[in-house]
């Protein structure tokens, strides 16, 4: 089985039910974003997915690798899943005491056990196909916005992953640097035919740079289909409503 | 009848009159305010054990016999042994007795009674050492031990450079004999009043005390420089109670008299005055020390308080680390084993870890004194280290954990790569902070025999009788060491932060 296939998750926690019978797949070269107002749960699925967080139902299955609810499988159970998917978070999180390219190539040398020379080949064409190969020797600090969250793009990707997931990747970007990030995504996605899972309250950016999206509310999918689609035309309250709000006010919080 | 009687009344009387006279002389007098040291225990000053509250022995009685002499009551000013001098000399008191030892250095800086007892610096040996170490010359290469800043630690000083005697300095007379039995010392260098009671103590047996004595001392009281009169006061006063067997019936009380002391006596007594007060111990090489004779023994102490810091730092870091992750990473049980050593050992003094480490545990492990002082003092700050980085630790946000995962780092990479390098930043500067309160904190080690630097100003001081030139050099030698230091991690945390 290849991209992401995900059947009945469910979250819960304490007397809160988070997720509840999501569905969802996303299939090699597709992006997909996952839309919803504040608290609806688009964080939770993208950390379900990351093995970041324990689930209580269904299954999660990417590229083979499956997922299943309990506690969270120790980092030696998890290589499997770690070499297919990557993750770019919210605030970049990049580590700070490194250089960009140092960020890129810590996962290739320490997890992989590449040797420096691969690494830095693979960091140095990543940062160039992103066009931030000038700042290749800068530390987190002193990289813009947009900058940054390119290299932490590069970093997620050095390990060559089939899915990558994206947390509110534009939230820092004025628009015109969402309109470059989409363009990017896409020649990576269709290049690579990796599959994108990202999640997102910005309608443009979805419209533009995503094939499909799929919309949660309150923890349930209420609906999915082609972006261009369902931004046009939306069927359930919803997404109307998260038409006309933009969703603005989203938090990084599930 | 009645004219007896009335001569009998009389008499009462006048001797009534007498009586309120001489006390009433006593309380308009001042009393005499006398310093000494209890801790240095019988035969010299001890606690009462009737009455804590009140002080026994030979001086005791001396002081209190100068004190009547004057027509004075005596009060006793309790001071540390070695600050005896300095004290009187300041006026906390106006005489120091506490078997002070007559040497060149005190004549020159203070006023000093006559001698009234002389005792011998006599060497104890384990039994089976009995015929090989007759004399200190014997000890070439060999510790011996003696108290700090004593003739008898002048002379093993002076045998250190003439036959390679290894000084062993203590803070107390009572340790020595006991990690002589032990075997962390190979003699005992003290005064036979010291070594007989010490043999005493341990029931007649674990060592031998030489016949041959080292060098003969003797006991006197001081005062300050300009008291002249006071001294010369209480001299008479030592020589009537010497001619009329008041001061042998006390040494005799005590357990310390001998033929040999009538003999010294005598000689005391038709010695000229001007005579006895200009003559010093009979110590070979105690003479004027100068800076010049002490500043390699202060480099030498700079050195091992240098070193001593170093290790026990390098020991509070790697233990602290291993604790800050063991309570961060461990499972409950080695979380709250490791939350009980960190109270254990912030919350009880780093001087009591020391004396059970070195003394209390030496039934189980004879430790050196110096692998036992960076032992202490490491294991006390890892307690301190622990508690900084494992606040570190915590301040690092969870998504850079998170980050790290995702990229398939195992969490021993995630600690070693990501978590630990930025956590080491935030610890700098209060890391800095405990090297530098280390490296003063190493001072607390003399008590376990450690000459460091503190321990051999203060020795320093004591024999020059001053704190001011020793007090300088002492500093300046902390803050050479302590100031490259922290300029070196504000170096580091400023190319941090601009990295």
């Amino acid at each position: 089985m290849s991209g992401l296939h995900i059947a009945d998750l469910r979250v819960v926690r304490g007397p809160r039910e988070i997720l509840r019978d999501i569905d969802l797949a996303v299939a090699p070269g597709e992006i997909c974003a996952l839309m919803g107002a504040s608290g609806s749960g688009k964080s939770t699925v993208l950390r379900s997915i990351a093995a970041l967080l324990a689930f209580d139902g269904g299954t999660i299955d990417v590229g083979g690798f499956a997922l299943r609810p309990g506690p969270v499988p120790g980092e030696s159970r998890l290589k499997g899943l770690r070499s297919r998917v990557g993750m770019v978070f919210q605030a970049h999180s990049l580590f700070e005491h490194l250089s960009a390219i140092d960020n890129i190539m810590l996962a290739p040398v320490h997890a992989l056990r590449w040797p420096r020379e691969r690494a830095r080949e693979t960091a140095t064409k990543l940062l160039e196909e992103l066009g931030v190969a000038h700042r290749a020797t800068a530390f987190p600090r002193e990289l813009s916005g947009g900058e940054a969250q390119r290299v932490a793009i590069a970093r997620a990707l050095a390990p060559d992953p089939t899915l990558l997931l994206m947390d509110e990747p534009t939230s820092a970007l004025d628009p015109a640097r969402r309109g470059a990030l989409g363009d990017t995504l896409r020649e990576l996605a269709r290049g690579g035919g990796r599959g994108m899972l990202i999640s997102t309250h910005d309608v443009d950016f979805a419209r533009a740079a995503c094939d499909r999206v799929v919309i949660l509310s309150q923890g349930v999918l209420v609906e999915e289909g082609p972006a261009r689609e369902v931004l046009s035309s939306p069927r359930h309250p919803a997404t109307r409503e998260l038409l006309q709000h933009g969703g603005n006010e989203d938090a990084p919080a599930a | 009848m009645s004219c007896a009687r009335t001569i009998a009344g009389a008499a009462l009387a006048a001797c009534a009159l007498l009586a309120l006279h001489r006390s009433a002389e006593a309380q308009s007098k001042p009393p005499l305010r006398w310093g000494g040291d209890a801790e240095g225990g019988a035969p010299f000053v001890e606690a009462d054990p009737a009455d804590p509250s009140q002080v026994r022995g030979f001086d005791v009685e001396i002081a209190g016999m100068i004190a009547r002499g004057l027509g004075r009551e005596p009060r006793f000013v309790q001071v540390a042994w070695a600050s005896i001098e300095q004290s009187v000399e300041r006026g906390d008191f106006e005489v120091g007795m506490s078997g002070l030892e007559d040497r060149a250095e005190l004549r020159a800086r203070h006023s000093v009674s006559i001698p009234y007892y002389e005792f011998h610096e006599v060497l104890a040996v384990r039994p089976a050492d009995r015929g090989r170490y007759r004399r200190l010359a014997d000890l070439a290469g060999k510790r011996v031990a003696t108290l700090g800043a004593t003739l008898a630690y002048q002379m093993l000083v002076d045998a250190q450079g003439a036959s390679g005697v290894i000084p062993v300095s203590y803070d107390d007379d009572v340790h020595p004999y006991g990690d002589l039995v032990a075997g962390r010392v190979d003699a005992v260098l003290l005064d036979n009043i010291i070594a007989e009671r010490s043999l005493r103590r341990m029931g007649g047996s674990g060592f031998v005390i030489q016949p041959e004595p080292a060098a003969t001392g003797h006991y006197v009281a001081v005062f300050a420089k300009p008291n002249v009169a006071l001294r010369d006061s209480a001299n008479e006063i030592l020589r009537a109670r010497m001619r009329d067997g008041s001061l042998e019936r006390t040494f005799r009380r005590w357990g310390v008299w001998s033929d040999a002391q009538g003999a010294y006596f005598q000689r005391v007594l038709t010695a000229a005055p001007e005579r006895e007060r200009e003559s010093g111990a009979a110590v070979p090489g105690a003479g004027d020390r100068s800076l010049a004779t002490y500043l390699p023994a202060l480099l030498r102490a700079a050195a091992i308080t240098l070193v001593l810091s170093c290790l026990a730092m390098a020991l509070a870091v790697s233990a602290g680390i291993g604790v800050a992750a063991g309570r961060v990473y461990g499972p409950p049980v080695v979380r709250a084993l490791l939350t009980v050593y960190v109270e254990v050992m912030r919350g009880t003094p780093v001087l009591l870890q020391l004396f059970v480490i070195y003394y209390g545990l030496s039934g189980i492990v004879r430790l050196p004194a110096f692998a036992a002082a960076v032992l202490g003092l490491g294991l006390n700050y890892a307690a301190y280290e622990s508690e900084i980085y494992r606040a570190a630790l915590m301040a690092i946000p969870r998504s850079q954990l998170e980050a790290g995962r995702t990229l398939g780092l195992s969490e021993w990479q995630i600690l070693r790569l990501v978590r630990g390098p930025q956590a080491l930043r935030l610890a700098l500067a209060p890391m800095t902070n405990d090297f530098v309160a280390l490296l003063k904190d190493s001072s607390l080690v003399s008590v376990i025999t450690v000459v460091e630097l503190t321990k051999q100003t203060a020795i320093y001081a004591t024999n020059v009788g001053s704190w001011v030139v020793p007090g300088i050099l002492c500093s300046a030698l902390y803050l050479a060491f302590s100031l490259p230091l922290s300029r070196m991690a504000r170096r580091l945390e400023q190319k941090w932060s601009a990295a």
